[in-house]
């Protein structure tokens, strides 16, 4: 067990799965001299050398499309979009390649690649490069899509991730490359995809959350103890599949809800898990399903404002509090 | 090349002819649904192609991809199966026209974005130089329309840029679905696209197959040789519109009539008759034969069963995956929706 | 053989096409190839070729009709073939069409369009008024769960939640509540006595009270004095498994107006009339020292306490009359009683009588026999009690009710009986429908 940043994380289940199967490989934008533009394949360029860290062009439809060529040939790609904002320039290949080509040929084609591409928002970044698209893309089939919230799940589930034969989208979030925590040592360490998590017990108030909204719901739970209110946080771990499991699990017991995404709230993940909690776990119900999200706005480029707009741990604790009715 | 070769390059073309013509058809019966592509008049492209290629090299093409699923080598069965969404055709039902495919013969579709296999060409190439294929080339295809979109320019310059054994073959046939070259374009010859990336370019007549297979062969060995993408433009016709229900308006039927007089199928029969390589009766043996397998092929697919209620949740994933979502008649087994 | 031409699916979502024009007429030869006529489609007009040659013999469609596709156009003979209305019938059928009568026969086919009077839409002057949940009080899914499962009325809750929410912890605070009632009163007792003994001197008492007696006390008194003495009592208790009672009750009440519905009660008594069918000692009068009238009708009459008093108001051949309508007569009758409008005739002739203390939370207790009447049963509160079922420790609805009787007229094996059986109409409820 070793305590490390999200990044460390990232970065060790790559190094270690391009250790252990030569066809892995990583391309993208400034993947390999720069070493990465979160630092994540710093060091690989040198040690792994040109043929399997790929600097390659802007041309995303290019990173991902060749990519997907590449797993054709058997290959196990790790294509990088320097954020989920460029990941739009790449639909057509994220959604109508990667997704379908193993459905539309009847199972001819495997298609074992990774898409690793960074969201969220509060950097000042503008609102082109700040979004949080995440559940646009859990809304097709055929493709798995999966953001961690830990950087022990960071490392588990990109191990995963790399070695099924499916195409997985794994989302990260710039904010939580620095957040720490207990990681295992072992090479074959993995965490499965479409399951959830619960990251903290509690029966009095269900809150679940993924990426960037993990830590905050474990800090708004610590606000909520303060007052007598202990509650458990589930972390989704996976987009696609969906596993709601626990978090009915913990419904049935405390029998209130709060999701929180750092998207935005219409057509969110939000509304997914509210609505399958209601379809399972109707006479359980004491009070609506609370989410928090993100403000319906384009985010702006001041400090403040970006803030004001983005969910934050205080939203969190204040909507555990109303469904409490406390 | 032996008279045996001609024969069955020969009787290859017809099959096509008449699969496509048979298509045609049970589309207008209903029996095929969606969208149908011919590819009558450019037969000579796919056959040419495909009988000079090597086992290891990569064939991927867009949605006009019936031609080249036969030449691929795919039984006319599985593909008259998969027209009627049988679950004997070759992508079990679940592609149709535009999306034939087998693995095992090196044939990987049948694509339907405009231009988005183009990346995945490359990428494919890029497989083979990775894991040491170092005499595969990957040969795709695309019409001239596709030469304008995003993806040929992102998967050309990639191929480049990263020294990938791509042939790049342009089956222009001048319309891009209703629009001419002069209308998308903004050059006149597609090949002038490729000088753009600096990558070497040909430009070829698309109608006589034994030129095809002269010049493509030739081409081939230098991208096998050389390891770096070259662009191909193949001129050719399509003598029916775009797709089923296409009411042709951007041409007159002048113009098809002309092109129907260099048939490719009208000049290989000249040609193996002037070289006196075959007899008129060996040849029309040929049609005729030509025709019982396609007849044989009709008649399979009709009577293929079609997919079972559960092949929609079949190869959605490779790992085992719980379906989020059965629809709601399966999730209730209601009976008669 | 002659073949059908049917209308061509020229397009993946053309459902119908219209034939604008014949381009091969009645009789023309047709090559592989010509085309045979202009169809129109939602995107344009198409020259369609035939698949066949031969001769034209049949126009199946005119120019300026739609057809679905594959409906048949026109029928191709071969060159010299001269096919007969019958045959050209025979396979319009069997392609699922009409068969086609000759021109001067053929009635041209109108389009009739269909005038859907579209009404108005109301202009929305006036406000939606909020449509208010269902049951008139807004609760959460578990809270009405929970008051199901207590048998706790959601209008007696409080609401702590949102525009008056019933929810989870209403409902807990209900419970407690209600459990904790009957210890309030002991807590106020216990406190009493404890107050420490301290210098104490009685101040101003009020002076003593005397009250004149009602007619009716005076009456009620004479007779109650007369039967305790004279009427040798003896007192019969049992407890009554109440569940399927209460469960009917509700269900029935739920079919009932809100005027209508049926009191704990009215069953006891429809149960009462019919058992005592069965045992006429229960339903008699000492007629003298040698003789007993067992009486024909069976009249109950119910206890009702009015201003100063007490009085009986008879449900006459109770064992005759369905449940609702002994509802309905019981709860006319008493309201008469009570407003001191009763009749004579609703007071009188009462055969066997009941006495229910229920709704005032009492356990059980033994009641006076009414004279001339043999026995009156005294009916205690229906509760939720603990019980035990196969060895197993439950929660059960139980009543107790005490029988009195005259052991001049019966005793006590057959009252038992009378007991036994009443219990089974009480606990199989059904049968009181039967």
């Amino acid at each position: 067990m070793s305590r490390m940043t999200m990044r460390e994380a990232v970065s060790k289940a790559l190094w270690e799965e391009m250790e252990r199967d030569e066809k892995v490989f990583i391309q993208g934008e400034e993947v390999g001299i720069w070493g990465g533009t979160y630092a994540v394949t710093k060091g690989f360029y040198d040690h792994f050398g040109e043929k399997r860290v790929r600097d390659t062009p802007i041309a995303e439809a290019a990173i991902v499309g060749s990519a997907i060529g590449a797993a054709l040939t058997g290959l196990r790609p790790v294509a990088e979009l320097m954020t989920i904002n460029f990941a739009f320039v790449a639909m057509d290949h994220i959604v109508n390649e990667a997704a379908k080509l193993h459905y539309m040929f009847g199972g001819q084609f495997k298609l074992p690649l990774v898409i690793r591409a960074v969201s969220g928002g509060g950097r000042q970044l503008g609102a082109t490069h700040s979004q949080t698209p995440d559940a646009i893309f859990a809304h097709f089939p055929g493709l798995k899509v999966v953001s961690p919230g830990t950087p022990a799940d960071a490392k588990g589930l990109l191990k995963s991730a790399i070695r099924i034969d499916d195409p997985v989208l794994f989302i990260e979030n710039a904010t939580l490359y620095q957040t720490k925590g207990e990681v295992p040592d072992d090479k074959d360490y993995l965490e499965p995809i479409g399951k959830s998590k619960v990251q903290r017990e509690g029966d009095d108030v269900t809150i679940v959350a993924y990426s960037k909204m993990v830590p905050a719901a474990l800090e708004a739970a610590d606000m909520l103890a303060e007052d007598g209110i202990e509650a458990e946080v589930v972390d989704l771990r996976s987009l696609r599949p969906l596993d709601m499991e626990p978090i009915i699990k913990s419904f049935k017991r405390t029998n209130r809800a709060v999701v929180a995404e750092e998207g935005w709230r219409s057509y969110g993940v939000g509304s997914e898990v509210s609505a399958r909690i209601y379809e399972l776990a109707f006479d359980y119900v004491d009070a609506p399903v609370k989410r928090v999200a993100q403000a319906e706005v384009p985010l702006p480029y001041n400090a403040e404002l970006e803030q004001l707009a983005l969910p934050q741990t205080e939203d969190i604790y204040h909507a555990a509090k109303e469904v409490i009715y406390g | 090349m032996e008279k045996k070769g001609y024969l069955e390059l020969y009787q290859e073309m017809v099959i096509i002819r008449l699969v496509e013509e048979r298509s045609a058809e049970l589309y207008q019966q209903g029996k095929i649904g969606g969208f149908l592509h011919l590819y009558i008049g450019q037969e000579a492209v796919c056959s040419g192609i495909t009988s000079v290629r090597q086992p290891q090299d990569r064939i991927i093409t867009a949605y006009r991809d019936h031609g080249w699923a036969l030449s691929a080598g795919i039984d006319p069965k599985n593909v008259m199966a998969e027209l009627l969404g049988k679950q004997d055709g070759c992508s079990k039902g679940k592609g149709g026209s535009m999306h034939m495919a087998d693995t095992e013969k090196n044939f990987w579709g049948g694509h339907a974005i405009v231009g988005a296999h183009i990346p995945i060409a490359a990428g494919m190439a890029l497989g083979d130089v990775y894991q040491g294929n170092d005499d595969a080339v990957t040969i795709c295809m695309f019409g001239e329309g596709a030469t304008n979109i995003g993806f040929f320019h992102e998967g050309l310059n990639l191929s480049k840029v990263w020294h990938l054994p791509v042939l790049w073959v342009c089956e222009n046939n001048i319309y891009g679905m209703g629009t001419t070259m002069e209308r998308a374009s903004a050059v006149s010859e597609i090949r002038q696209k490729a000088e753009g990336y600096g990558m070497p370019n040909d430009r070829i007549e698309g109608m006589d197959v034994m030129k095809i297979r002269e010049e493509v062969s030739r081409v081939l060995e230098k991208v096998r040789k050389d390891g770096g993408p070259h662009l191909l433009e193949v001129m050719t016709y399509r003598y029916r519109g775009h797709s089923m229900g296409d009411p042709e308006r951007y041409r007159d039927k002048e113009e098809v009539k002309k092109w129907e007089e260099v048939d490719p199928i009208g000049i290989l029969r000249k040609h193996i008759l002037d070289e006196e390589v075959a007899t008129e009766a060996e040849l029309d043996e040929q049609d005729q034969e030509a025709e019982r397998i396609v007849d044989e092929a009709v008649e399979f697919a009709e009577s293929s069963p079609n997919p079972p209620n559960e092949a929609l949740f079949e190869n959605i994933y490779v790992e085992p995956t719980p379906i989020e979502y059965r629809g709601y008649a399966m999730e209730h087994e209601s009976e008669g929706r | 053989m002659a073949e059908l031409v049917t209308m061509p699916k020229l397009g993946f979502d053309m459902a119908e096409g219209t034939l604008v024009r014949w381009v091969k007429v009645e009789g023309d030869t047709v090559e592989k190839g010509d085309v045979i006529a202009e169809i129109e489609t939602d995107k344009a007009t198409v020259e369609v070729e035939s698949s066949h040659s031969g001769v034209m013999v049949r126009h199946l469609a005119e120019e300026g009709t739609a057809l679905p596709v594959n409906s048949p156009i026109a029928v191709l003979a071969e060159k010299g073939e001269e096919p007969s209305e019958d045959e050209i019938n025979a396979l319009v059928e069997e392609a699922g069409g009409e068969p086609q009568k000759k021109d001067e026969e053929k009635k041209e086919r109108k389009e009739t369009v269909d005038k859907e009077e579209k009404p108005e839409p109301a202009a929305n002057e006036k406000e939606e008024p909020e449509v208010e949940p269902a049951g008139g009080v807004r609760s959460s899914p578990l809270a009405r769960r929970m008051a199901e499962e207590h048998d706790v009325r959601l209008e007696k809750v409080e609401g702590s939640g949102p525009q008056g929410r019933v929810v989870k912890k209403d409902i807990e605070t209900f419970l407690d509540s209600m459990r904790e009632e009957g210890r309030v009163e002991e807590a106020e007792a216990v406190g009493k006595a404890m107050q420490p003994l301290t210098a104490f001197s009685v101040g101003e008492v009020p002076e003593d009270e005397v009250v004149e007696m009602s007619r009716l006390r005076q009456a009620i008194g004479r007779r109650m004095q007369d039967s305790n003495q004279n009427s040798p009592h003896f007192y019969l208790t049992r407890t009554f498994k109440t569940g399927e009672m209460m469960r009917l009750r509700k269900e029935l009440n739920q079919l009932l107006p809100e005027s209508e519905k049926l009191s704990v009660n009215d069953f006891i008594l429809k149960a009462s009339a019919l058992a005592l069918r069965q045992y006429p000692n229960l339903n008699a009068s000492l007629e003298d020292d040698q003789h007993i009238r067992r009486h024909g009708h069976v009249n109950i009459g119910v206890a009702v306490a009015v201003e100063g008093g007490l009085m009986t108001v008879v449900c006459k051949d109770a064992d005759q009359k369905p449940i609702r309508l002994i509802a309905q007569e019981v709860r006319e009758m008493a309201t008469n009683a009570r407003e001191g409008k009763v009749r004579s005739d609703d007071i009188e002739g009462s055969t066997f009588s009941i006495s229910n203390l229920g709704m005032y939370a009492i356990d059980d207790f033994t009641a006076i026999i009414n004279p001339p009447e043999s026995s009156i049963l005294a009916v205690g509160a229906v509760q939720n009690v603990p019980v035990v079922e196969e060895g197993e420790l439950a929660v059960g609805s139980r009543m107790k009710a005490t029988l009195s009787a005259d052991h001049r007229v019966t005793d006590g094996a057959e009252a038992a009986e009378f007991m036994g059986v009443l219990a089974n109409y009480l606990e199989e409820p059904l049968r009181l429908m039967l």
